[in-house]
């Protein structure tokens, strides 16, 4: 059966018609074709094209310009076409059932972690191998190797992969947003009566990877209180865990890491609570959940299936009345090895603070999956000012192409979740209103910064 | 002799019962801090003890271990080697024996390099000054330095971490073998020479023999490296194996668990360094 929808055809016009002539809808005739499948595909991709090339002459003499092939690659670039083929068609046979995860262990992987111990990736018939990986570096580097089918990520990682910074250019997806808050800057206990940053010319910081809301969180705020995080203090890239025995030895003054760090440092009486990440920016998004778009196109069954059980997951993280009990599921050995009291402490959001008070703070880490890329905007903006990425920055098309919004939507829709409105949502890091349309404004609105 | 060496085994046994001593008073809780107890706190202090840890009748274990809980990590680990909870915790002997495979693979694969490109090398004088340069530099490059170059060019971590074992323990087999087969004695080659044996048995017949106890002190240096390197690799690749389980423990800060593995590690490396002085033995004669 010829393909009653080509888009590449620069002979044919393309017919978004029913290809028997007749006016009505084109999945009229699928129950009698070979593959309905590939039909809807066709189709999907058909409109997109016409979606781009609403005069049909100038679609026919591009594709003769370019060959179909060309124009087919760079079409497929900007947009995650196995993606949206993956959505239109609900639940079909998935391509791969075994699956290996990266994470890092640390609390921000909690919907991650849980959806093995508690089923979700079960109930969507995947097997999947969570593999608990020795840092950041080696996540980007097993997910470019295709060791790993998809990841746990610091959230700028993806931005910085598909742009090729720091590792190769592989094009990477956002599918959700992990966790939001959840980080703390926690400082050494000899620093108790120093708590003013003006004052802290000099400091050592740890922070966990370069491309990390951490870094990017840390400097804000030492920028905001007049410190040039690149001149006056230090900021050393240092594994989570190798931050307590540093803090320990002295080593460095604090760090911007991830819990369960931060009240780990508290436990072992090394550190105490300065403030939390979300006293810089409430709802900031901090770790992300991401595949390649390898990976989506070859398998957009499975990238569903997955969608699913990771978004089931996080919604359970984002109520307060379950804490306790993910708490207990990502203790063990196997996933985050550490004493359940501390990560009990960090999820609920009562904590001490490591000054002998007991705070409340039930949104101290949360769980909202939803990949705003007003976000990733933002991210760009601090990769820009802080000499990052040199040069124009197209910010609205890589966060589009990084962050699959409409795909979360769409997957929230269909696992009976109520997507959110809009795209580009507003919000405030310290007070200070960030736009979305005004990126390039933002950055140079900065005192401090490396442009 | 004999009382020699009863007199050093007993010598031995009172460094160690010393050292348990130093331990022992070292890890004492100090005389200045109060046992938890809840006589005197309001109800928000008791809390705060608690999430603290100091709960009562709870032990906190962090910071470094008493003689009594280093024992029982032992016997925990050391009582249930075999255990398999999923691919990021498994009992001690499956990560011994993922250590020992990749060390097995990588230093059979050196071996399979060093000991014909060593044989050619010391018996020809110009490859010898040809290939200097390059053992001189490759030599001294640790295993952490090769690890990104590895995991960016092959791609597969696992293969990354036995080719980085290769690496590492190719050198002083090379060398060794190198040295030991430019240093047969000139009279036994003559002999081969004057008896007009053809160059294939005076390698295996002559050379071969005379060099072996050079050949496999380069082995036992080599894989004394191997064992060392494997560590290294495993806590930057992670997986399995001895180094991911230090690095695993590292990671929730227990000490108890990394000083139990650096006793296996140490251990291990003693059973293989004494098998291959027994090899080494085995190939030596007395002239």
């Amino acid at each position: 059966m010829s393909n009653r929808f080509d888009a590449y055809d620069a002979d044919r016009p393309l017919m978004l018609r029913c290809a028997c002539g007749q006016d009505h809808a084109p999945g009229e005739h699928d129950a009698a074709a070979a593959s309905a499948q590939e039909l809807s595909h066709s189709f999907m991709e058909a409109s997109l094209v016409k979606a781009l090339f609403p005069v049909d002459s100038v679609r026919r003499s591009f594709l003769r310009a370019v060959g179909a092939n060309t124009a087919r690659a760079a079409i497929a670039s900007v947009f995650p076409m196995g993606a949206l083929q993956a959505m239109a068609q609900d639940r079909g046979p998935l391509e791969k059932k075994d699956l290996k995860i990266g994470f890092i262990a640390i609390t921000c992987a909690s919907p991650l972690i849980m959806a093995d111990p508690l089923g979700f990736y079960k109930k969507e018939g995947l097997h999947v191998q969570l593999n608990k990986t020795a840092g950041w570096a080696l996540i980007r580097d097993k997910m470019i190797n295709k060791e790993h089918d998809a990841s746990h990520f610091l959230s700028p990682m993806p931005l910085a992969m598909t742009m090729g910074l720091g590792s190769n250019q592989v094009n990477m997806n956002v599918a959700s947003i992990q966790n939001t808050n959840g980080q703390a800057i926690t400082l050494h206990v000899k620093h108790k009566n120093n708590r003013d940053p003006k004052n802290w010319k000099g400091f050592k910081f740890a922070i966990p990877f370069e491309y990390s809301m951490h870094n990017f969180l840390l400097r804000y705020y030492l920028a905001e209180n007049g410190l040039n995080p690149d001149t006056d203090v230090q900021l050393r890239v240092v594994p989570p865990p190798e931050m307590v025995a540093n803090l320990r030895a002295g080593n460095i003054d604090g760090f911007l890491g991830p819990d369960p760090f931060n009240q780990r440092a508290v436990y072992d009486e090394v550190g105490f609570i300065h403030i939390l990440s979300k006293d810089i920016w409430d709802g900031h998004p901090c770790c992300a959940f991401g595949v390649s778009d390898e990976f989506i196109q070859k398998n957009p069954n499975t990238f569903a299936a997955l969608y699913r059980a990771v978004l089931g997951a996080s919604f359970m993280a984002s109520q307060p009345k379950d804490r306790d009990l993910i708490a207990k599921v990502i203790a063990p050995t196997q996933y985050l090895n550490q004493p359940e009291a501390v990560l009990q402490q960090v999820l609920t959001g009562k904590f001490a603070d490591g000054l002998g008070n007991i705070k409340n703070v039930p949104d101290r880490a949360n769980f909202d999956p939803v990949p705003w890329q007003s976000m990733a905007v933002w991210m760009l903006t601090q990769m820009k000012r802080w000499g990052y990425v040199k040069g124009d920055v197209n910010y609205r098309q890589i966060a589009e192409k990084v962050f699959l919004l409409t795909e979360a939507k769409k997957q929230m829709s269909l696992a009976g979740f109520k997507p959110p409105e809009g795209a580009y949502k507003k919000f405030k890091v310290m007070g200070k209103e960030f736009d979305p349309a005004k990126p390039e404004d933002y950055v140079k609105s900065f005192a401090i910064n490396k442009l | 002799m004999k009382s020699l060496n009863l007199k050093a085994g007993l010598v031995s046994l009172l460094i160690f019962l010393a050292f348990l001593g130093i331990w022992y008073t070292a890890t004492l809780p100090s005389p200045g801090t109060p046992v938890a107890s809840t006589a005197g706190l309001s109800a928000e202090q008791i809390e705060y003890q608690k999430m603290m840890g100091k709960d009562p009748g709870s032990t906190k274990t962090t910071g470094f271990p008493t003689l009594g809980q280093m024992g029982a990590a032992i016997w925990k680990q050391v009582s249930n080697p075999l255990y398999d909870n999923g691919p990021n915790d498994k009992g001690i002997l499956i990560q011994l024996g993922h250590s020992l495979a990749r060390v097995g693979l990588g230093f059979l694969l050196a071996c399979a390099v060093a000991v014909p490109l060593g044989f050619v090398i010391g018996m020809s004088p110009l490859l010898r000054r040809a290939f200097d340069p390059f053992i001189q530099v490759l030599k001294p490059i640790s295993p952490l330095a090769w690890m990104p170059l590895a995991l960016y060019t092959i791609k597969d971590s696992s293969i990354s971490g036995i080719f980085v074992i290769f690496i590492c323990s190719v050198w002083p087999m090379l060398i060794n073998t190198a040295f030991g087969v430019s240093a047969v004695k000139r009279e036994w080659l003559n002999v081969a020479s004057t008896l007009e044996v053809s160059p294939l048995r005076k390698a295996f017949l002559v050379i071969l023999p005379a060099a072996a106890p050079t050949i496999f002190t380069g082995m036992r240096i080599s894989m004394g490296i191997a064992w060392l390197v494997i560590v290294a690799a495993e806590m930057l690749v992670g997986g399995t194996g001895i180094g991911y389980f230090v690095w695993n423990e590292w990671n929730n800060l227990s000490l108890t668990n990394v000083i139990f593995a650096i006793l296996v590690i140490g251990i291990v490396g003693m059973l293989l360094d004494l098998s291959f002085a027994q090899l080494q033995k085995m190939v030596t004669y007395v002239e």
